[in-house]
């Protein structure tokens, strides 16, 4: 905790920006202690990602703004300024160098210059360890960076970005993609660097780490301020709340559907290292959750089921018929979609259009008698699902890359919808997105179930599973170990048992 | 050493692949482990070498570029012309103006690179064109034969005359191409303008971010290069007695299999001196061993190709196995 009275590291009031008559921030104002960790809080565009901009100097407030740094005003800041100052930012798309090595990428920026001098390596590399050491995290210095997992990646960027003694740090959604053990992990280097003085300024869609790692947190709502709260006293509804301007539901959805015909049945599935003795059954609009740690299988298991990897023991009938799909597209025939954990790479073609991504995956039904793409059928396909998902676009031909998170989200959907499947398979669908898209993601999984889709939902965000599933399994080291009703457990007793 | 093998798995295995194939060559011939065709290995080898650590900083650097070889026959011609009108030189004036012209025709490249935002093979397809078409034009395709004579008299830096009277001897070019070699190592290893141009190539949009200026960094990579093909120039007239202006056509490619085959990523940011050299001295091994064993010359494409498709499938194959080992 910090006390009230400490200095201000920032403190800004009445920032605008405008683009090109837009304004992406309306006199906001932000104000940050020294030691302090302060949480941004806000849904994608809100100008959360501007204002952290306009404090590092890569944009120019409007006119009329004032700023303060460590006790200074100043008129302006340029990107040098604020890294001399110790304003130091991680970036959401890291911005390292995979070819290098763990050390080389932490010195990189004493390194930067116009004029050559010669590379002191072991300098370097003690540096490096020096930081490491700092922030209690243990890492070879001679891996390459490309060879590390993510989390460790993100602890790397950390390091660098205090290397230039950072006394300001913002880190914009650093957890979007680790799991809850290496979210723990780096939210104990935050707590150690707040203790060492240093202010960090969190970003995060996930509000349940907001609460639990920051002092105060400051709502921006569409360009506008909407207040700063402490977090004592703060629910994970009410800042959804605050957030979104909407009362945003946290019941428990699950419904019993145990009378419906099965789906898919799963009867002593193994493969040797991954998953053991795996029995499930799905039904006709059954939401099933899947949830456990990192490494418990649970997306092992799922690239069994459609065919990337071939499973050792056991067997697996759709709708009673057999299944054993020989790969990907053989599962895809057979009726199952699966939506991957990594939409952003494996999901999507981003420079591609948003009509062209929708129908990539049933390109072979959408012929004329030439054998050419009927292009009226082809928009008549996108259109429907635009429809159905209520994306929000510009225009079907406009590029992926130009959506939001959420709606990005949804155009992976549609595109796998638009193969008809029988059974659905969403990997960690709301790893990125804001909490007003994660409900509406879910509004449209609980529709597609009632339309009579069968859905298996992994997550290991245990509230996630728990509001939006009808049955939620629990795996552990590759087996399934309970079975859990929603209505008779708490998020607190499921957490109890899957962290434990 | 373990480190260095994990490190770099390309440059390992070419090293293996190297000494299986000297083995053999020094088995199959009485020939080949003899002191006369090693030091005649080495001069015929110096220019590509010399090229190839040029083109290793660019590849280093995220770019490439294909006209290196044709502005070493345009310094050597310029050269030719400015030899002839001061009358005389020697070869310290010799290296900084092919040093200095082959400079500045690396920063047109880089200006014209960095300034229209194009990429560098286009850019380098033009240039390489506008350069031959240029000595051609000029020369009218005639060979320049009035050089002065320090400029290719032999100078010897090792000579050595065995009992049956077989004359070994290494010329000055080996030397200055194991300066450049010694350069570049400096250069890219130990300098910390070798760490940005590292980092460009590896992730161009995180070095800006990081503050490396961009600019300085192009001019730099295709200046190098630039440099180091107009010193190549020169060593080459000094060996072929002549100014040819075509002479020099189409051996960029070669040395840019020699380089590739060495383990620099043609996508930036990886790239050793000693996978360079390794990746030289393979082709040129290989070239020396058909002729040894008497094998059509025809075949030494053929042997080059297929070396860099097996060498690239196979670093491939091993990051398929890498990440599926790691997926737990």
């Amino acid at each position: 905790m910090t006390p009230d009275d400490a200095p201000f590291a920032l403190r800004l009031s009445n920032v605008s920006k405008t683009f090109g008559g837009l304004k992406a921030l309306d006199a906001v104002d932000f104000a940050v202690r020294a030691g302090e960790v302060h949480c941004l809080a806000g849904e994608n565009g809100c100008g959360k990602s501007t204002l952290i901009k306009i404090v590092t100097g890569v944009y120019t407030a409007d006119p009329g703004a004032h700023i303060e740094l460590f006790g200074q005003a100043r008129d302006g800041i340029t990107p040098s300024e604020a890294r001399e100052l110790g304003i130091a930012v991680i970036w959401q798309d890291l911005a390292l160098f995979p070819h290098m090595t763990v050390a080389e990428n932490i010195a990189f920026d004493g390194m930067v210059g116009n004029l050559p001098r010669l590379l002191s390596r072991g300098a370097a590399r003690a540096e490096a360890q020096a930081m490491l050491d700092r922030l209690g995290v243990r890492l070879d210095l001679d891996t390459r960076l490309n060879t590390l997992p993510i989390a460790q990646r993100q602890l790397v960027a950390i390091a660098r970005a205090l290397m230039g003694a950072a006394r300001l740090v913002f880190m914009d959604e650093p957890t979007a993609s680790l799991t809850q053990s290496e979210t723990d992990g780096l939210l104990k280097v935050v707590q150690t660097l707040s203790e060492q003085g240093v202010s960090v300024v969190f970003v995060s869609h996930r509000l349940a780490e907001v609460l639990e790692i920051s002092t105060s947190v400051t709502v921006i709502r569409d360009g506008k301020l909407v207040g700063v709260y402490p977090t004592e006293g703060l629910t994970q509804a009410r800042l959804g709340e605050l957030m979104t301007g909407a009362i945003l539901s946290s019941e428990v959805t699950a419904q019993d559907r145990s009378g419906a015909a099965p789906v898919l049945q799963v009867e002593n599935l193994t493969r040797v290292g991954e998953f053991q003795d795996i029995s499930l059954t799905i039904r006709r609009g059954e939401v099933v959750g899947l949830t456990g740690l990192i490494g418990a299988g649970r997306t092992e298991l799922a690239h069994t089921l459609i065919g990337m990897t071939q499973p050792d023991a056991g067997h697996m009938t759709l709708n009673g018929q057999p299944l054993r799909p020989r790969n990907i597209r053989a599962a895809i025939a057979a009726g199952i979609a699966y939506v991957s954990e990594d939409r952003l790479s494996l999901g999507l073609i981003q420079p591609q259009s948003i009509a062209d991504n929708t129908a990539i995956s049933v390109l072979d039904r959408l012929l004329n008698g030439l054998g050419l793409i009927a292009s009226s059928r082809k928009d008549r396909l996108v259109r429907t699902w635009i429809d159905q998902l209520s994306v929000k676009i510009g225009h079907p031909d406009d590029p992926v890359s130009t959506l939001s998170g959420g709606n990005q989200q949804r155009v992976v959907l549609s595109k796998w919808l638009a193969t008809e499947p029988k059974l659905i398979i969403l990997d960690s669908p709301t790893v990125g997105v804001d909490v007003g898209a994660r409900a509406g993601i879910f509004r449209i999984v609980r529709r597609l179930a009632d339309e009579g889709l069968a859905i298996l939902l992994i997550s290991d965000e245990v509230s996630e599973v728990l509001t939006n599933a009808d049955r939620v399994l629990h795996m552990e080291s590759g087996r399934l170990v309970n079975e859990i009703d929603p209505h008779a457990t708490t998020v607190e007793e499921l957490e109890a048992q899957v962290y434990a | 050493m373990r480190r260095f093998a994990k490190d770099c798995p390309v440059e390992t295995r070419l090293f293996a692949v190297l000494v299986l194939i000297t083995l053999g060559l020094g088995l199959g011939t009485d020939t080949f482990f003899t002191l006369a065709n090693i030091t005649s290995l080495l001069n015929n080898n110096a220019v590509n070498l010399i090229w190839a650590v040029g083109l290793l900083v660019v590849l280093i650097a995220g770019g490439i570029d294909i006209s290196f070889a044709v502005a070493a026959s345009v310094v050597q011609y310029l050269a030719a012309l400015i030899f002839g009108a001061i009358g005389g030189g020697n070869w310290a004036t010799g290296l900084i103006v092919a040093g200095g012209l082959g400079l500045c025709l690396g920063l047109i490249n880089a200006a014209l690179i960095h300034g229209f935002r194009v990429v560098s093979i286009v850019i380098t397809i033009a240039t390489f064109n506008v350069f031959f078409g240029l000595l051609m034009f000029f020369t009218r395709g005639r060979n320049i034969y009035a050089l002065p004579g320090w400029w290719t008299d032999r100078i010897f830096i090792f000579e050595y005359q065995s009992a049956n009277g077989v004359w070994s001897e290494l010329n000055l070019s080996v030397a200055i191409m194991l300066a450049c070699v010694a350069a570049t190592a400096i250069l890219i290893g130990w300098t910390t303008w070798g760490r940005q141009l590292y980092a460009m190539g590896d992730n161009p949009e995180g070095a800006r971010r990081a503050g490396v200026n961009i600019a300085l960094m192009h001019g730099l990579a295709y200046g190098w290069l630039g440099m180091m093909a107009g010193i190549a120039g020169l060593c080459q007239v000094n060996i072929a007695k002549e100014v040819v202006p075509n002479a020099l056509y189409g051996r960029e490619l070669e040395v840019l299999a020699a380089v590739v085959l060495g383990g620099a990523r043609l996508g930036g940011g990886r790239g050793t001196i000693i996978g360079c050299i390794l990746g030289v001295l393979f082709v040129a091994v290989t070239q020396n061993g058909l002729n040894l064993l008497g094998i059509s010359p025809f075949a030494f494409q053929m042997i080059i190709g297929a070396a860099i498709l097996v060498a690239i499938s196979t670093s491939n194959l091993d990051l398929g196995l890498k990440r599926r080992r790691a997926a737990p």
